[in-house]
């Protein structure tokens, strides 16, 4: 019964999010509905007893990533409604339009083949959480086995992967650095590119790439 | 070991009764304790400089935040026209409720035997309320202490979405400095965390605390080597907005900060949950790195004695977050920036590994002489590879230092 509402009122949170966010015509609004259908998905979580999960989902998505959106969104000042009226790709609505209802059909062919997958494999799947739990020798149902059994398959099966990760990771704090980061060589570039701003795209793009260009001469010296 | 012993047989009414009457002492303790933490900082901060402070509501102007707290009540909420109703309304709620919300994994009493010699088994620190056996904590989730880093985390919406739905300047330049200020030493935070659960080995609060029972040599605050206590204390400092960090609301620069637009109750509840925060940020410390609510046990009422303990020092760290503001100048922007990341953050990484070299080596039986040389070969090639790196990103720029002068003596009161 319990478990019933926790689900409903989860659910609820995350379409209604879900659904806010593609129709708020304000990108805060917008970066606020995904933040409750991360709390949303965090509560679903926690009903599967999957804590450390939910607990992350909270810290680093709904903490730091759309923190980061809402930086960028507050930032660059693009925080007004969006006019709608005037569309450049009119072709991109009907497209996204079929692309959406493919993606639907997707998850609804998936739900179900993994439906009729677990409902085969049910038995099975019951056999290996009991022989899990009794090589953990504790409750299943206990924390801290969940904890140190996601960290030990993070850092032996899985430990290449999780390197590679934070390798990729890496590269593009570096690559973002080097790209941001204003070349005091080049003001003159950098000035150009804010102005081009108000301009239009094309300039504003051929200012960053000069200033870049001076960016990369002034590493290489 | 996680959990409250009280739902383990099962939930009944008298659980349901025993809870309510734990959230509710919480709520109205965190609360008049709030209050009482304005009237101690005003006071304590006027005797630090010789002045009297507030002396006529009640004795001792005990009650000038009472008034205050009233006359909030009854004042006009404005609501400027550029602001985004909605948002506006949302923001403080955000502030308070994490506010509230982070006290409840803190463990405020029991009696927390050391299991190792004495050998007793089963739940520690539990006690005994109408007839039902709990602990002395509002929950123990099995995420425990991440629940702190989640609402830090959460919380910086309320400060950023303050500053940006009052539609005015200054509130969304205090909003962004403060989110960018959060961000930067949550990093730092979340990591002294991480070596108090290394040592530990458990991210329960209730387990934390178990861990450092049996004097004061099992405190995590010697057990972790303090370096991870002194990186939390200024991280949370920094966390908290309190001076020296207190850029957030720096007055001279930003009128207000982030709360510029805001008046009466909405105010009130941005004012409440910085305090609150003091108050929860001094009671974790406490619970990580000074053993909670441990401590001797002399006559009479055992179940009183710890949380007397623990109390008394929360009330050392208040102080010392008053005598923080009343020493330090606040510091500069890119001080701010520099010290997150360029020394808090790289001393707490080797720090974190040179904890899990030590627990390993504990593990695995390695000498304990080379474990320390190699650390302290590790410490010195990261040490000279990172002033490299420091040194050459100061060739390629120009002087920071004296651009941001002139932003120094104007912004300093």
């Amino acid at each position: 019964m319990v478990e019933v509402v926790v689900f409903a009122v989860a659910a609820a949170a995350c379409l209604v999010g879900a659904i806010g966010v593609v129709l708020s015509r304000n990108p805060v609004h917008a970066a606020l509905m995904l933040v409750m259908t991360l709390f949303g998905i965090a509560v679903l979580f926690v009903a599967q007893e999957a804590h450390f999960i939910a607990a992350v989902q909270v810290i680093v998505y709904a903490g730091a990533i759309v923190v980061l959106f809402l930086f960028v969104i507050m930032l660059l000042g693009v925080d007004r409604a969006a006019e709608l009226s005037l569309d450049a790709l009119p072709a991109q609505r009907w497209t996204a339009a079929a692309f959406g209802l493919g993606g639907a059909a997707v998850l609804v062919w998936l739900v179900a083949a993994v439906d009729r997958l677990f409902k085969g494999a049910k038995s099975l799947a019951l056999e290996t959480a009991g022989a899990a739990s009794a090589g953990a020798g504790s409750e299943p149902t206990d924390y801290v086995a969940d904890v140190s059994v996601l960290a030990r398959s993070l850092f032996s099966d899985y430990v290449y992967a999780f390197e590679l990760t934070s390798l990729l990771l890496i590269v593009a704090v570096i690559g973002t650095v080097i790209l941001a980061r204003r070349s005091y060589g080049a003001d003159q570039h950098g000035a150009d590119g804010r102005r081009a701003d108000q301009h239009g795209a094309d300039q504003h793009i051929d200012a960053s790439e000069s200033a870049s260009t001076g960016t990369t001469s002034e590493a290489g010296r | 070991m996680t959990g409250d012993p009280l739902f383990a047989d099962g939930v009944d009414w008298g659980d349901i009764a025993v809870m309510g009457v734990k959230v509710g002492v919480a709520f109205a303790a965190l609360l008049v304790a709030t209050m009482f933490m304005i009237w101690f900082e005003r006071k304590l901060i006027s005797d630090m400089q010789h002045r009297i402070g507030p002396n006529v509501a009640g004795p001792w102007g005990l009650l000038q935040a009472f008034a205050d707290g009233v006359k909030f009540f009854f004042k006009e909420d404005l609501r400027p026209a550029n602001a985004d109703p909605l948002v506006f309304r949302l923001a403080p709620y955000i502030s308070a409720v994490t506010a509230f919300v982070a006290f409840a994994i803190v463990p405020v009493g029991g009696v927390f035997a050391d299991t190792a010699s004495s050998g007793a088994g089963g739940r520690q620190g539990t006690v005994t309320l109408f007839g039902k056996e709990t602990i002395l904590q509002v929950a123990d989730p099995p995420i425990g202490i991440l629940l702190l880093l989640a609402m830090s985390s959460v919380a910086v919406y309320g400060v950023m979405l303050a500053g940006w739905s009052s539609g005015s300047k200054y509130p969304l330049i205090g909003s962004v400095r403060a989110s960018a200020q959060a961000i930067s030493y949550e990093a730092a935070l979340g990591m002294s965390v991480v070596a108090v659960v290394i040592v530990s080995g458990s991210l329960s609060t209730q387990s934390i605390v178990a861990s450092q029972a049996g004097g004061v040599n099992n405190w995590l605050l010697l057990t972790t080597g303090i370096v991870p206590f002194l990186v939390f204390l200024i991280s949370a400092t920094a966390e908290l907005n309190r001076p020296p960090f207190d850029l957030v609301e720096a007055e001279q620069e930003l009128v207000g900060g982030f709360h510029t637009e805001y008046s009466s109750i909405r105010f009130a509840l941005f004012f409440l949950a910085e305090f609150m925060n003091v108050i929860t940020m001094s009671a974790i410390m406490v619970t990580l790195f000074f053993g909670g609510p441990a401590g001797p046990v002399f006559f009479g009422w055992t179940w009183l004695w710890p949380t007397v303990w623990f109390l008394a020092k929360v009330l050392a760290f208040l102080f010392l977050f008053v005598w923080f503001r009343a020493t330090l100048p606040r510091l500069r922007y890119d001080q701010l920036m520099s010290l997150g990341w360029k020394v808090l953050i790289p001393v707490m990484l080797f720090w974190l590994m040179f904890l899990g070299l030590v627990q390993l080596s504990g593990v695995q039986g390695w000498n304990r002489i080379w474990t320390f040389i190699a650390a302290a070969v590790g410490f010195a090639l990261g040490w000279a590879l990172l002033a490299a790196a420091l040194r050459a990103a100061k060739r390629n720029s120009p002087d920071v230092d004296a651009e941001a002068r002139p932003a120094q003596t104007a912004g300093r009161s």
